[in-house]
């Protein structure tokens, strides 16, 4: 039992190893006409959003883009990436309360602790493929969900830790209006980065395996080593979103550790397409501002529309918004290979 | 010695509700290829059907435990028809996403009816007290749902083994094209298995509702138990999921009697377990390994 997501949901022949590959051989100003949109979205979101709510869809984006790198580029499904996501918010609280360095440095601590514990739960993970990846993910993440409930001394429990300083050379960052531009350089340095592993020879090996590992492994590539490499660069980039949003919060609570967290990550990249790593981008900014809209006008059962909104992306438009959209233009302008 | 009878006691009626939920996933998985997120959904329906049951309509605990297995049985089949169906040529990670939707919603549709906190549930009158077991008092509600909880094991052992609906059930889950080459019509079993499948969760849920907190996240963190349990025992293996959910119960209350210092180990001890069969014997303890990848 293989888990190829992407390669089992789309008619077989059709030849998109993926979306980004896709995109790679779309009409080159296309590209660069996506690439200029997106960097001007990303400077005037704060102007167009409540700034706070801007914040959070940059963190979420990262989280997105790590656990695309794994579903849509690797064929695993994590269903436990808060324990990253949940652990570098941690880590980045406590280096940035006790040893009061400037936030970058902070975060970067973060992502690293992140990181170093992708190693022994993707050591084991790996191990699995397809749904049961998924679970041992998921279990893995609840052992470090109740390990952070017991440990209060560091963690303090179920009071959170509060007073993560926002420090950056003396700056005044309390405004998350100027915080968001302080932040957007990391964040995108960070998607860059996925965007190079999924282009490098190295991504491509992923894809192959995604596809089909027996012929990998045939190869002579050390499968469980890729998925390990990725499973952890992948950690990384979770954390680097779960650092930035313990700062942007100035608190951390046990919901960065919440299965709920992992499930929420997973809605974003289907929501935008799996597969498709900027469609995660999407996922996030939409899942975030509609949460925000509905906590605001008083709706209380959230799981209610996000549950549902991920029935009806898994029924009816399993490519996401991104996968729909490039599919759309692909047909409308045809591929200049 | 007493000490160490009555948690282990106490360890196979926790396992039994592991048991009775990795039972249902796995007759479910064996079918139809799905692990049923919403599983944990279902127990919680469960316990608060029969909340409702008895708090709205005044309907004693053994009518419950008969109508809202039933109940659960038709939503089963109903969201199997109108739902997980459509994706069954998919990859299963679709249907797990699938359910793992389905679960927000069930929940929350729970939670803004009756709120987070926990409603009460009384054991019926004849089960309340404890028997004497030689060495110790237990109470009498636990006796019952061990014994029962592997009576239902026992019979859906002995369905799958000797009836002829289970002969088919299982050559339809190991070779479902010579199945079908052979006249059998698998796909009508797909349905009504699912529904097999989400009665018996809501039957541990309404065994659960005299012991447990009947809230609307009692399914939630309970579920992702039963998946390290499955994990443990090997999913495609029935006799192994019942048996390491019972394994499993027993430890977690062996590590709460002699390590009480550490509740830690209680609460992880399931997951410690899972990483050590995973570095071990990565299929699972019954299981069969998958192809290579």
């Amino acid at each position: 039992m293989t888990s190829t997501v992407e390669s089992r949901s789309e008619p077989a022949g059709r030849g998109t190893p993926s979306g980004l590959a896709a995109a790679a051989r779309a009409p080159g100003w296309a590209r660069y006409a996506l690439l200029v949109t997106g960097l001007a979205v990303a400077l005037w979101l704060p102007n167009g959003l409540y700034p706070a709510v801007a914040v959070d869809i940059l963190c979420w984006a990262l989280f997105a883009v790590a656990v695309d790198l794994l579903l849509g580029f690797t064929g695993l499904l994590s269903f436990g990436h808060a324990a990253f996501w949940g652990v570098s918010a941690y880590a980045t609280g406590l280096v940035a309360i006790h040893l009061g360095l400037p936030f970058p440095a902070a975060v970067l601590a973060g992502a690293f602790a992140a990181a170093v514990l992708a190693v022994p739960i993707g050591y084991l993970a790996v191990r699995r493929t397809g749904i049961y990846f998924a679970m041992v993910t998921l279990a893995f993440a609840q052992l470090v969900y109740h390990v952070a409930n017991e440990w209060r001394s560091v963690t303090q429990g179920e009071n959170g830790l509060q007073g993560v300083p926002r420090e950056l050379f003396g700056l005044d960052l309390t405004d998350d209006y100027y915080f968001y531009y302080a932040i957007l350089p990391i964040v995108l340095l960070g998607l860059a980065g996925a965007w190079r592993i999924v282009h490098s020879p190295f991504g491509r090996v992923l894809v192959g395996i995604r596809d089909n590992p027996a012929r990998a492994r045939a190869l002579g590539y050390p499968v469980h080593r890729y998925k390990l490499t990725v499973f952890v660069l992948s950690g990384f980039l979770a954390g680097l979103g779960g650092g930035l949003f313990a700062v942007s919060h100035r608190f951390v609570s046990l919901e960065v550790l919440h299965w709920t967290t992992s499930g929420k990550a997973v809605i974003v990249v289907v929501l935008g397409g799996i597969g498709t790593l900027w469609g995660g981008v999407l996922g996030a900014g939409i899942l975030v501002r509609l949460e925000d809209w509905l906590s605001f006008s008083g709706f209380e059962a959230i799981g209610l529309v996000t549950g549902g909104i991920f029935v009806a992306v898994v029924l009816l438009f399993r490519r996401g918004i991104w996968g729909t959209a490039s599919a759309l233009a692909r047909r409308r302008w045809g591929r200049r290979d | 010695m007493t000490a160490f009878l009555q948690s282990t006691f106490n360890g196979l009626v926790s396992g039994a509700f592991y048991a009775l939920l990795a039972l249902g996933l796995a007759v479910i998985f064996g079918m139809l290829r799905v692990v049923n997120f919403a599983h944990g959904a279902f127990y919680m329906l469960g316990a608060f059907g029969a909340y409702v049951l008895l708090a709205e309509a005044g309907v004693p605990f053994w009518l419950a435990l008969v109508v809202v297995p039933l109940a659960l049985a038709l939503l089963g089949m109903a969201l199997e028809r109108a739902f997980i169906h459509r994706l069954t040529r998919l990859d299963p990670l679709y249907n797990f996403l699938l359910t793992f939707g389905l679960t927000l919603i069930l929940q929350d549709l729970v939670k803004l009816r009756y709120g987070v906190q926990s409603s009460p549930y009384e054991a019926p009158a004849g089960l309340r007290g404890s028997v004497d077991l030689g060495l110790f008092d237990f109470p009498t509600y636990r006796v019952f749902i061990l014994g029962f909880a592997v009576a239902v094991c026992v019979g859906v052992w002995w369905a799958l083994a000797r009836t002829r609906v289970g002969m088919v059930a299982r050559a339809a889950t190991e070779r479902p094209e010579l199945t079908r080459a052979l006249g059998i019509n698998v796909g009508r079993w797909i349905t009504p298995v699912f529904g097999f499948g989400t009665a018996l969760a809501g039957l541990a849920g309404v065994l659960a509702a005299p012991m447990r907190a009947v809230n609307p996240l009692m399914g939630a963190d309970l579920i992702i138990v039963v998946f390290a349990v499955v994990v443990i025992g090997g999913l495609g293996s029935i006799f192994g999921s019942v048996a390491a959910g019972f394994g499993i119960g027993m430890a977690q209350a062996w590590a709460e009697a002699y390590l009480s210092a550490f509740p830690i180990v209680a609460q992880t001890i399931v997951f410690i377990v899972m990483a050590a069969v995973l570095f071990w014997r990565p299929a699972g303890l019954f299981g069969r390994a998958e192809a290579p990848a």
